[in-house]
C-alpha cells in the first residue's frame, strides 16, 4: 500500500465502511432472493394446475392443506440438508458470497483496530459494536455449514448494517489508552462471551419472528386462504420447525449469557470489591437472563409453547439491544465505559 | 411425545408441563367447590404455587420488578444519586420512597416475588428429586409391541442361512445390538419372547440430574448470598504516604458497615502501611493526554508472628490479607499543613487529605482547629497540583501531576459546631456560626501558598505553613493519600461453587439428549425382521440420526442383510 499517511486506525475505519457497503449489497441480494423465491411460487401456479395435488417445487402454489404441509415438511428437511444438497437459489448464493466478502473486510477492520489500540478491540461502545457484529456474522456463516438458514440472510445483514453503520457514525472514538479498571483478563473473557451470546440470541430472535409470521400464515391457510400470507414464507419450514431451531440457538445463547453473568460478577469483585451490587448494567444483565429463563420455561409450559414463548424470545432480544444501546448511553452506573462523553 | 404411554421412568413434571397428557385435571379447578376442606385448599394452593405457569409468571414478574431499580437511583449502589434525586424532585420523592423505589432490591414487593419463586422452586424440585432417584434405579421399560408407530423407526431384513436356528439367530442379533447400545452408554434390558428377541435401552438420565442440580444450585446461591451477607463487613479508610492503617474499629476505619453477625471486637489483626503511591500520566500531546493509569499503592503489611511483607495494591488487584480483601478505591493529595499560634508554637502539623473535584485533581480540603488558638479556626482550602488560570482569573488545575502546586485557603473563625458532640464530616465545614476572614465575599484575598511557604493568618491569629514534605522523607513535595476499601465476604466461595454447579447442571440439562432405543428381531419364516426405533424424551434434534446410525452399524455387523434400499422411514403401511 502506498504511503497515504493513514494511521492503522484510519485504515480500519475505511475497511469497516467498505464492509458496511458490501453488507448492504448482500442485504439487497438476500432480499431479492426472498422475493424471487415467492416468484417461483407464482410461476409454479400454472404447473400446479396440472399437478393437482402437490405444489411443484418449494414455494409452489398449493391447493390442499396436505400440500401446504408437504411443502413445509420439505422445507424443514432442506434446512438440515448438507450444503451440496441444498436448493440452488442464485440470489441467496450471491448474498452469502457477498456476506463472506464483507465479513473479511469487517474482520480485518476489527483486528486492525485491535492492533492500533494494542489491546482487544472491545473496550468501548464503538469497539463492542465492531466485535459484536463480527461475531454475529461469524456465527451466522458458521451455522450455514450445519443448517441452511440463508432465509435469515437479509435479517442478519440488515441488522449488521444498522448496528455497524450506526456505531461507526455515532459511537466512533479515537484510540485512547485503557482506563485502569478495564485492565483485566475479565475484559477479554466477559465482554467476548457476552458478544457471542448476543450473536446466538440474534439468530434465535430472527427465527422467532419468522415463527410468528409462519404461524399466522398457517392459520390463514387453514381458515381462509390456502395461499395467503407473505409468499416467501411458503419456502420456509413450519412454525414448529422454526420454533425448535430458535430454541436450539437460544439455549446456546443462554449458556453463554449465564457465563457472562458469572464472569461479570467475578470481575466486579476484583474491580469494585463486591460481586454483585445491582449496578444498572448488572441489573439489565440479570433481567435478560431471567427473561430467557422464562422463555425456556415457557417452552415447557402448556399453553405457552409456540406463539407466547416466541414473544418472550423476541422481548429477550429487544432487552439485549436495549442493554447495549440505551442503557450504555443514558443510564447512570459504574459501567461507564462507552468511551462517549 | 405424548403419543406414548407414560411409565415410572419418565421425569416427574408439574401437571401443566407441556409434555403432560391432556387429561382432565383430577382435582377441582376452582377452590369454590364446597367439598374442599382446609386440607383441600392447601393442596390446591400448593399445586398452583408449584405449577409451571406460576414459576413462569413469577420469573417474568421478577424481570419486570428489577427494572425500576435501574432507572431510579438506589441507596445501596448510588446514595449520592438518591440525595440529588430528592433535591431535584422534592414532591415526588416521598411517594417513591414510600413505594421503596430507592431500595428496590430489598423492598417488600421485590422480596415477595423472589421468595415465592424460590418456595415454588423448592416445592417443585423436591418431589422431582425423589422421583428421579427411583427412576435412576428402574429398568428400561418393556419394548412396545408396535415399534412402527414411533416417528423414528427403521427396518432391516436378514436372510437366514438354510438350516439355521432362527430363534437363536434372533437372540444373537439382539445380543450384538445390546453390546452396541451398552457401548453407547445406554442402560439396557432384554425382553425376549419366543420368536421375538428385543432389547430396550435408555440413556440421558443426566439430563434430569442436571436440571435438578441446576435448580438446587439456584437455591444454594440464594442461601449463600443471604447467609454470607450476615457475616460480611465492608469498611473504608484513608491513609497518607508514610502512615499506617490498623484493622480495628476504634483505630482504623473512617466508616464501617458490618453484617448482622459480625463480631466487631475480633477483626483479624493486621496493619497496612502506605510506603508510596505511584501513578503515571499519559504525556501531553498523546491521545489520552493527562489520563492517569497504572495506579499502584506500595504497602508494607504486618500480621502477628509474621515478617512484614511488601505488597502492591492495584485496581483489579486487591490485597488479600487476614481473610480480608483490601481495594484501592481512590487517591489524591494530602498537603502537610502546620498551624502555629501567635507565639509561634505549633498547634498542629499533619497531612490533610484533599478530595479530588475533577480529573486534574483540583482538590478541596477542610482543616478544623478546635483548640490551641484564641478562637476556633476553620480553613477551607483548594489545592491545584498544576495551577492554571481561567479567563475569569480563577485558578484551576490543568494536570494531575505536581508540576506547579498552589494551595489557597479561606479562613473562618467562630464556632465549629463540634463541641456538643454532634458528628460532623471531616470533609465539610459548617460555617453557620463562623465569620469568614478571607476569600470571596470579604475584602481580604484568600491565603495562597506554595510548598515550603508560610503566611500569617489574619487578625494576628498565628501562621500557617505548607510544608515541603520531601524534607521529611516523602518522595514528593506533597504526599499522596489513598482511600482503601476493606471487604470481608464470608459467603463468596459458596456463591461461586453454586454458580459453577448451576452452569454444569445447566449444560447437562440442555444438551444431554435423553432417549430410548429399541432393537427387536422377529422371526419371519426364513428371514429375520430387524426393527430399530428411538423415542426422544424432551428436546433431541439428533434422534433420527441416532436411530439411523444404530441401524447402519448394527446391520453392518450381520451377514445376509437384504434390500436395504427399500427400507423406508415410517412406511405408510405401518401406520394403523
Ligand atoms: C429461580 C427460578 C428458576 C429459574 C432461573 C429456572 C430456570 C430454568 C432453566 C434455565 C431451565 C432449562 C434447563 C432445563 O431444561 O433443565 C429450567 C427448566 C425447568 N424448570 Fe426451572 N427455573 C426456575 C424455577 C422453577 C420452578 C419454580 C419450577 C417448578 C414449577 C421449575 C421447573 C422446571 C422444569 C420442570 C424444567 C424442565 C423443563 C423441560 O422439561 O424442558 N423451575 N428452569
Amino acid at each position: 500500500m502506498p504511503d497515504t499517511g493513514m494511521s492503522l486506525d484510519e485504515i480500519s475505519v475505511l475497511l469497516v465502511w467498505t464492509a458496511v457497503a458490501i453488507y448492504t449489497l448482500a442485504f439487497i441480494a438476500y432480499a431479492v432472493d426472498l422475493a424471487r423465491r415467492s416468484d417461483l411460487a407464482v410461476k409454479a401456479k400454472d404447473a400446479a394446475q396440472v399437478q393437482e395435488l402437490v405444489g411443484a417445487g418449494a414455494g409452489g402454489q398449493a391447493t390442499t392443506i396436505a400440500a401446504v404441509r408437504e411443502q413445509e415438511r420439505r422445507a424443514s428437511s432442506e434446512v438440515s440438508a448438507a450444503p451440496a444438497q441444498r436448493p440452488r437459489y442464485l440470489w441467496a448464493r450471491m448474498g452469502t458470497s457477498l456476506t463472506v466478502l464483507a465479513f473479511l473486510f469487517h474482520l480485518a477492520g476489527t483486528i486492525g483496530r485491535g492492533i492500533a489500540a494494542e489491546r482487544v478491540p472491545w473496550s468501548n461502545m464503538y469497539e463492542f459494536a465492531l466485535t459484536g457484529t463480527v461475531l454475529i456474522v461469524a456465527v451466522y456463516l458458521g451455522v450455514l455449514f450445519r443448517y441452511d438458514l440463508r432465509f435469515l440472510g437479509s435479517f442478519i445483514t440488515g441488522l449488521v448494517v444498522v448496528l455497524l453503520g450506526g456505531a461507526a457514525l455515532a459511537f466512533y472514538v479515537i484510540v485512547v489508552p485503557l482506563a485502569d479498571p478495564l485492565k483485566s483478563v475479565w475484559l477479554v473473557i466477559h465482554v467476548f462471551v457476552a458478544s457471542l451470546a448476543t450473536a446466538f440470541l440474534a439468530l434465535a430472535f430472527a427465527l422467532s419472528v419468522l415463527q410468528l409470521m409462519q404461524h399466522r400464515r398457517e392459520r390463514i391457510a387453514v381458515e381462509r386462504d390456502i395461499n395467503g400470507g407473505p409468499r416467501f414464507l411458503r419456502t420456509l419450514p413450519s412454525a414448529d420447525a422454526l420454533e425448535s431451531l430458535a430454541y436450539r440457538f437460544a439455549i446456546i445463547g443462554f449458556i453463554f449469557w449465564t457465563f457472562t453473568l458469572i464472569a461479570g460478577a467475578v470481575w466486579a469483585r476484583d474491580a469494585w470489591g463486591r460481586y454483585w451490587g445491582f449496578d444498572t448494567k448488572e441489573v439489565w444483565t440479570f433481567i435478560i437472563w431471567v427473561l430467557y429463563a422464562g422463555y425456556i420455561h415457557a417452552r415447557a409450559t402448556r399453553g405457552w409453547r409456540g406463539t407466547r414463548s416466541a414473544w418472550l424470545s423476541i422481548i429477550g432480544f429487544i432487552a439485549v439491544l436495549f442493554n447495549f444501546t440505551i442503557v450504555n448511553i443514558f443510564f447512570k452506573g459504574l459501567h461507564a465505559y462507552s468511551g462517549l462523553s | 411425545m405424548s403419543n406414548f404411554p407414560s411409565d415410572g421412568s419418565e421425569p416427574l413434571r408439574p401437571s401443566d408441563h407441556a409434555s403432560a397428557p391432556n387429561e382432565p385435571e383430577r382435582e377441582p379447578r376452582t377452590p369454590t367447590s364446597p367439598r374442599l376442606g382446609v386440607v383441600g385448599w392447601l393442596r390446591w394452593g400448593w399445586r398452583q404455587l408449584t405449577s409451571m405457569r406460576t414459576a413462569l409468571v413469577l420469573l417474568l414478574l421478577l424481570a419486570i420488578a428489577a427494572i425500576p431499580g435501574s432507572i431510579v437511583p438506589q441507596r445501596s449502589a448510588d446514595p449520592n444519586g438518591v440525595v440529588q434525586w430528592r433535591t431535584d424532585n422534592p414532591d415526588l420523592f416521598p411517594i417513591l420512597d414510600r413505594l421503596q423505589l430507592f431500595d428496590v432490591y430489598t423492598s417488600a414487593w421485590f422480596s415477595a416475588i423472589y421468595l415465592l419463586l424460590f418456595i415454588s422452586l423448592i416445592g417443585c424440585v423436591i418431589p422431582r428429586t425423589k422421583h428421579h432417584w427411583k427412576a435412576m434405579r428402574a429398568r428400561p421399560p418393556r419394548t412396545p409391541a408396535r415399534l412402527s408407530r414411533l416417528d423414528d423407526h427403521l427396518e432391516r431384513r436378514v436372510a437366514l442361512a438354510p438350516g439355521a436356528d432362527a430363534e437363536a439367530e434372533a437372540v444373537a442379533a439382539v445380543d450384538l445390538a445390546e453390546q452396541e447400545l451398552r457401548r453407547g452408554r445406554y442402560r439396557v434390558e432384554r425382553y425376549d419372547r419366543s420368536g421375538v428377541a428385543s432389547v430396550s435401552a435408555e440413556r440421558g438420565y443426566a439430563r434430569e440430574t442436571g436440571n435438578l442440580i441446576f435448580h438446587a444450585s439456584l437455591v444454594g446461591v440464594l442461601i449463600a448470598v443471604g447467609a454470607g451477607g450476615g457475616l460480611t463487613y465492608t469498611g473504608q479508610t484513608v491513609i497518607v504516604e508514610g502512615s499506617t492503617f490498623v484493622n480495628s474499629l476504634g483505630l482504623g476505619y473512617t466508616s464501617f458497615s458490618p453484617g448482622r453477625f459480625v463480631d466487631r471486637e475480633s477483626l483479624p489483626p493486621y496493619t497496612v502501611t502506605l510506603d508510596s503511591f505511584d501513578v503515571s500520566y499519559f504525556p501531553i500531546g498523546d491521545t489520552g493526554q493527562g489520563q492517569p493509569g497504572d495506579f499502584a499503592a506500595h504497602v508494607t503489611t504486618r500480621e502477628p508472628d509474621e515478617e512484614p511483607q511488601e505488597e502492591t495494591i492495584r485496581v483489579n488487584h486487591p490485597l488479600e490479607i487476614g481473610g480480608d480483601r483490601v481495594y484501592l478505591m481512590g487517591n489524591g493529595y494530602a498537603p502537610v499543613l502546620t498551624i502555629r499560634d501567635a507565639d509561634g508554637e505549633v498547634v498542629r502539623s499533619e497531612p490533610v487529605a484533599f478530595l479530588p473535584q475533577d480529573d486534574n485533581l483540583t482538590s478541596l480540603g477542610v482543616i478544623k482547629v478546635a483548640d490551641g488558638l484564641e478562637e476556633q479556626l476553620g480553613l477551607v482550602g483548594f489545592f491545584y497540583p498544576t495551577t492554571g488560570v481561567l479567563e475569569t482569573g480563577a485558578y484551576t488545575s490543568v494536570h494531575a501531576a505536581l508540576l506547579n502546586p498552589i494551595l489557597t485557603l479561606d479562613v473562618y473563625v467562630g464556632d465549629l459546631g463540634i463541641d456538643d458532640g454532634t458528628p460532623r464530616s471531616v470533609y465539610t465545614l459548617d460555617t453557620t456560626d463562623m465569620d469568614q476572614l478571607t476569600g470571596r465575599g470579604t475584602d481580604v484575598e484568600s491565603l495562597e501558598l506554595t510548598p515550603g511557604q508560610s503566611v500569617d493568618l489574619p487578625d494576628g491569629l498565628g501562621s500557617v505553613t505548607f510544608e515541603d514534605a520531601t524534607l521529611t522523607g516523602t518522595p514528593d513535595v506533597v504526599p499522596r493519600f489513598v482511600s482503601l476499601s476493606i471487604h470481608h465476604d464470608a459467603g463468596v466461595v459458596w456463591v461461586l461453587i453454586f454458580a459453577i454447579t448451576a452452569v454444569l447442571g445447566l449444560l447437562a440439562a440442555l444438551f444431554v439428549p435423553r432417549r430410548r432405543m429399541w432393537v427387536k428381531a422377529t422371526v419371519r419364516g426364513d428371514e429375520l425382521l430387524l426393527e430399530y426405533a428411538g423415542l426422544a424424551r424432551g428436546e433431541d434434534p439428533a434422534i433420527a440420526a441416532a436411530v439411523t446410525d444404530l441401524a447402519t452399524r448394527h446391520s453392518g455387523m450381520l451377514p445376509g442383510v437384504i434390500d436395504e434400499d427399500e427400507t423406508a422411514r415410517r412406511t405408510p403401511a405401518d401406520v394403523d
